[in-house]
């Protein structure tokens, strides 16, 4: 065993243990720990969003590059903080204004494209290097599951009739989507709690051998 | 006029310009598209502002309050802490900013996500009873994700091609179906929007 002289994997080592403790119940190490991260997290959030957001794309452009335009997206920047003089905090909709009709005008060819063109590209066109019977099958079963999914929520009609049986087939493929992602949610969250156990055993313990 | 129309119209030019830019292959169309996303990553990080004026305000409330008092100090002064060093220090290898992200940080946010796994696994055994048939469905799906991709089931003969099959043959056809409801979404609400029929965005 030997455990680590390394300050920083002490203070580690502290706030995980103060996280795991509220598995026993709500408790001061808890509470403690969930407000430095806030703190830490906002603050990196801060520094990081200062140094690869504002600073490249407004203030480096005007005041280095001298390119005067760049002065229109500061202000409009500037107008979120008028929610500060109540009177004046309308002005905040300016620049949700630009983000908004910018945002979406880029993404209406985008979304209708990439999402919508190739995905039924791929859905209904055959694989260009040959097919199988068995890849057949599953080209017929992704056409079926993506029409009848597409058909899932289509709420303009009721479903019934012809569509009680396609949309019953839409749920089944949607339960197994909805399975396979819960299952690797689950699953991701168990290697960060066994990276979390082999950071305590190993890396400040040094209780795991090929982890010192 | 300030308070509605100029959003409105802001919206309307904007938009359209920015779908109309996509068809025209001409290096101005080009340029628009250069600046602004440079003017939308700008303005947008701007937001941090609203962020940061909101995050002050909620902890300053709270000092007056003697049972969060504590934490609230707390949280203030790990703010001012990360962005004293991350301003001064820089945020290069070995700062004490980069030191402060691995060693306090990460290991926080890890170690909460992966508390969940406790509530995720109490909270779906709960609710995740095969009651009906689709139920069933969904419990034995996640079941054969979970189990192929533990070591000992990647040993059991047919469990990785069985989660192969289910990646790439229904839950594919799923996540197509779902991504190409969402897109047809998303394109009408943006369409609402640059049309100024959609305006909850506006507020009251």
């Amino acid at each position: 065993m030997h455990i680590s002289h390394n300050p920083w994997v002490w203070v580690a080592a502290i706030l995980t243990l103060a996280i795991f403790s509220f598995l026993y119940k709500d408790n001061p190490f808890f509470k403690m720990a969930e407000h430095i991260f806030v703190g830490v997290a906002t603050g990196y959030g801060f520094v990081y969003t200062w140094n690869n957001g504002i600073y490249p794309n407004l203030l480096k452009p005007i005041f280095v590059d001298h390119q005067w335009l760049f002065i229109i997206p500061l202000i409009l920047g500037l107008m979120y903080l008028s929610v500060v003089v109540p009177k004046f905090a309308y002005f905040i909709r300016w620049p949700f204004a630009f983000l908004l009709g910018v945002g979406s005008g880029l993404s209406v060819p985008l979304a209708f494209r990439a999402s919508l063109v190739e995905q039924i590209k791929y859905t209904i066109l055959p694989n260009p290097h040959g097919m199988s019977a068995i890849l057949f099958i599953n080209a017929l079963l992704i056409l079926i599951g993506v029409v009848t999914v597409v058909l899932y929520f289509y709420f303009s009609t009721p479903h019934e009739g012809v569509m009680k049986p396609l949309t019953k087939t839409g749920i089944v493929f949607l339960m197994v989507g909805f399975g396979a992602s819960f299952g690797y949610t689950i699953m991701a969250r168990f290697s960060l709690l066994v990276g979390r156990f082999e950071f305590l055993l190993g890396n400040w313990l040094g209780i795991l051998p090929w982890l010192k | 006029m300030l308070q509605k129309k100029i959003p409105l119209a802001i919206v309307f030019i904007f938009g359209v310009i920015s779908i109309l830019q996509y068809f025209v292959p001409h290096p101005l169309s080009q340029a628009y598209y250069d600046t602004m996303l440079k003017w939308m990553i700008g303005v947008g990080s701007m937001a941090i502002f609203l962020a940061l004026v909101s995050f002050i305000r909620h902890h300053q409330v709270r000092l007056k309050k003697k049972e969060h008092a504590p934490y609230s100090a707390v949280a203030l002064l790990s703010f001012l802490f990360m962005t004293l060093v991350g301003f001064i220090g820089g945020m290069g290898p070995g700062s004490v900013f980069q030191k402060m992200f691995y060693y306090v940080q990460a290991p926080l946010q890890a170690t909460m996500f992966s508390l969940l796994s406790y509530y995720m696994a109490s909270a779906s055994y709960r609710a995740f009873r095969a009651k009906s048939f689709e139920a069933t469905l969904l419990l034995i799906t996640a079941f054969i994700v979970m189990f192929s991709v533990t070591t000992f089931g990647n040993y059991v003969p047919g469990v990785p091609k069985a989660l192969e099959w289910i990646m790439a043959v229904p839950n594919m056809a799923s996540k197509r179906g779902i991504a190409i409801g969402v897109s047809l979404g998303s394109i009408a609400t943006s369409l609402k929007i640059i049309l100024g029929i959609e305006r909850n965005w506006l507020g009251g």
